[in-house]
């Protein structure tokens, strides 16, 4: 359905007129004219289905994501999917009621079926020995079987043909008119205020069945309130994106949310904003390209943002991940040069000036090109500075504080692990060189004062003191000490 | 044609409810579709080669994403498959609308195809000379292929799915295998797709196996019951079919469906009316007869 601007404006009108019969096949098909003129047709909401529209992803994006949070984190996010599936007979049925799209019946119909279903799915997996993904499937199919079956047959009929039953299959947004939206109102008010009441009955049943049951709440029956929303949420979700996109609306927002924080109320309110933004993008792109569904649309910018907090999420996220990973063995190596240097200058008794790489290359038992690599990344942080012809290093004194840290930790473990936990000081070496880079200062103190202030390792090596960690950081007594460089 | 499909699709989907994957099965159902799509653009031809090479790499891509989201996140892993193919068929539909709508696509086929109302056309004609339509000869070869792709890797599939730690120590390379049943799964799914559309391939993929497996507990007899699932369904549905007027691929479905029902309360060992009739009888007071309980 192509129409010119006027044609479009008379179809304004005339939906102003009955806004529950529009019937554009898609909104964006409402006008032809140009990317920019249609997004400020949008955002100028001029057109009443557009309004609908927009509100109606909107809302429905909210209580899909609100109640997706529970199912996402009580494993059930398929539940979703089954579910909206199996209330395809439903709207049928609520369809044939009185040959019309009432959105009263086909709600009724559709929740009633949903329900069914996941009544369903419990009994065959309480009575047969089949798995719970199995007993989802076979219900998921088989109900949407008859769903087709009667929908078919529907079309058929010779008044069913312009029923438009089968644009519940993938949606079509531009159909929504004022009691749609008066409906999606309803049912996302009754979400939200069902969950901030129910808050802590359902945190607990998600998270915990057995405790809960111990406290007194009637698990069950939290369960069977959750499905009934849940059928509520996909019935008003199915006019915009369809049966067969339903479970993307609850389960991609709630999702992405869980990958960004470990709060339930935090995730649920993150869930159900991506919900409604998600909503809201895929409504404005399916109004901006002239043949792009709604439904798909919507669920291609829920997926967006799972994507965008599976890469960037600050605390899960594989680029946040990838990041400290790199700059944790980024620390870890510097730390090892430094360590490395310190044996160097204890070997001669602090005496000379500097390391040459030489030196370094032989403790670490490296070439000399890596031994200058691992000098160079030490001279980026500031913890060491290379003489011009690039050959003797000196240590900053913050290099000399972090190395002293470094073999304090390394040793004053070491004679724990042989005081304290028994073990024999030829094994003690290997644990030693892994938690010396995690041991905070806190726990050093701690070490040194259950172990008394020692001064020696258990292989008779002296163990930094505070006061050696000190003489590093004061700039002024620098002369006094020998061996980590004069010249900075 | 609906034999060949459903027999296909159950011999499968028997391996995919032994690995508790049944909805891997649907996920890869829809992820088909954006394959389909680009492989249809890329070489714009409607060729079934490129399309199953499509549908093949979508399928494959599915899995590796549930597998990747699983595995890297804290997602689980039914959270990990509804994101995969919902937005991927999102993605096919979206793919369809904007680049497909105005050439030769077969529209009706790969996206309303999934709703049913094409299906009956094929398979309608199909009845009437059993060798004709190029679907069917390649659904032909489908169904053979899995059959003896079964038959030679019998010994594999079935130690990996029960126990795949065995499997490895036997020196079966578990991961091949599941990648492997996962690509001849999108094989299967992607040459059902046109005749029962992609969200009836689960239907085809499950209840055959789950019917069997209430029947019997060997994995062979568990084959072979689901190959006369299959034959049974397709031909009670034909039939149902007509009867109602509605689309064929529902109806075979819903005629599998009630099969499930059928071994699911008279069921020969754990059936619903058996276990009554032990309850009953096991309670000293109760006389019932036998006659009411498999009424």
């Amino acid at each position: 359905m192509r129409a010119s601007p006027h044609a479009s404006l008379l179809i304004a009108a005339f939906l102003l007129l009955c806004a529950a019969t529009a019937h554009a096949s898609r909104i964006g098909d409402l006008a032809d004219s140009p990317i920019w003129a249609q997004a400020l047709r949008f955002f100028t909401f001029q057109d009443p289905s557009v309004r609908y529209a927009l509100i109606g992803s909107m809302l429905l994006g909210v209580s899909c994501g609100l109640l997706g949070g529970f199912i996402v984190v009580r494993k059930m996010a398929l539940m979703g999917d089954a579910l909206s599936h199996a209330v395809l007979p439903g709207v049928a049925l609520g369809f044939l009621w009185n040959m019309s799209k009432d959105p009263v019946a086909i709600f009724v119909g559709a929740t009633l079926a949903g329900l069914l279903g996941t009544v369903l799915v419990g009994v065959i997996q309480q009575t047969t020995r089949l798995k719970e993904d199995t007993a989802l499937g076979m219900v998921l199919a088989s109900f949407f079987a008859v769903g087709i079956c009667a929908v078919t047959m529907i079309q058929r009929l010779p008044t069913g043909n312009k029923s438009g039953i089968d644009k519940f299959l993938f949606g079509q947004a531009a159909a929504i008119g004022a009691n749609d939206v008066t409906l999606m109102a309803v049912v996302t008010a009754l979400a939200i205020g069902t969950v901030w009441v129910l808050y802590k009955e359902f945190l607990v049943t998600s998270f915990d069945p057995a405790f809960a049951r111990v406290c007194g709440f009637p698990v069950k029956w939290l369960h069977h309130a959750l499905m009934l929303l849940l059928a509520f949420a996909v019935v008003i979700a199915l006019q915009a994106v369809g049966v067969v996109l339903v479970s993307a609306m609850l389960i991609t927002p709630a999702a992405a949310a869980y990958l960004l924080t470990d709060r339930l109320h935090r995730m649920l309110l993150l869930a159900a904003a991506f919900g409604l933004g998600a909503g809201a993008t895929g409504c404005f792109f399916s109004f901006l390209g002239n043949n792009l569904p709604t439904g798909p649309c919507m669920v291609l910018g829920a997926t967006a943002v799972f994507a965008l907090a599976f890469l960037f999420g600050p605390r899960h996220g594989v680029f946040a991940k990838w990041w400290r990973r790199r700059s944790q063995s980024g620390r870890v190596g510097r730390e090892n040069t430094l360590k490395a240097l310190y044996h160097v200058l204890e070997s001669r008794d602090f005496k000379g000036e500097g390391v040459s790489l030489r030196e370094l290359a032989e403790r670490r038992h490296m070439t000399v090109e890596a031994s200058s690599r691992e000098v160079q990344a030490l001279r980026r942080n500031q913890l060491a500075t290379l003489t011009e012809d690039g050959n003797m290093v000196h240590l900053t004194p913050e290099g000399w504080t972090r190395a002293c840290v470094i073999v304090r930790n390394h040793r004053l473990w070491e004679l724990y692990l042989t005081n304290e936990a028994h073990i024999a000081s030829d094994h003690v070496h290997e644990d030693a060189e892994k938690i010396e880079h995690v041991l905070g200062e806190e726990t050093v103190l701690q070490l040194e004062r259950r172990l008394e202030s020692p001064t020696k390792d258990p292989h008779g090596r002296p163990i930094p003191s505070l006061a050696d960690l000190r003489r590093g950081a004061a700039v002024d007594r620098r002369d006094e000490l020998v061996g980590y460089g004069r010249r900075i | 044609m609906g034999f060949l499909v459903a027999a296909a699709c159950g011999l499968v989907g028997n391996y995919l409810i032994l690995r508790r994957m049944a909805l891997v099965g649907d996920a890869i159902s829809h992820s088909v579709l954006p394959g389909m799509a680009i492989a249809f653009l890329l070489t714009g031809s409607r060729g079934s080669v490129a399309m199953f090479l499509g549908a093949l790499a979508a399928g494959v891509v599915t899995t590796v994403i549930i597998e990747t989201i699983h595995k890297r996140t804290r997602v689980k892993q039914d959270s990990a498959i509804g994101i995969a193919f919902t937005s991927l068929f999102a993605l096919g539909v979206v793919l369809i609308n904007i680049f497909a709508a105005k050439v030769d696509l077969d529209q009706e086929c790969v996206l309303y195809g999934e709703i049913a109302f094409i299906p009956l056309e094929p398979i309608v004609s199909v009845a009437g000379f059993p060798l004709g339509p190029p679907t069917v000869l390649r659904m032909a070869v489908v169904a053979a292929v899995t059959v003896s792709l079964v038959l030679v890797f019998y010994k594999e599939l079935l130690v990996s799915s029960f126990d795949s730690g065995l499997a490895v120590s036997l020196g079966i390379n578990a991961t091949l295998v599941h990648y492997a049943l996962m690509s001849w799964l999108s094989v299967v799914v992607v040459s059902a797709f046109e005749s029962v559309g992609a969200i009836l391939v689960i239907a085809m993929l499950i209840l055959p196996g789950a019917t069997a497996s209430l029947l019997a507990c060997r994995l062979p007899l568990v084959h072979g019951l689901a190959v006369i699932h299959a034959a049974l369904s397709s031909v009670l549905g034909m039939h149902l079919a007509t009867w109602l007027n509605c689309s064929v691929a529902g109806a075979m479905v819903v005629a599998a469906t009630g099969l499930f029902t059928l071994a699911w309360v008279f069921g020969p060992e754990r059936g619903l009316s058996r276990r009554w009739l032990r309850t009953t009888a096991n309670e000293p007071e109760s006389g019932a007869p036998p006659a009411a309980a498999s009424r």
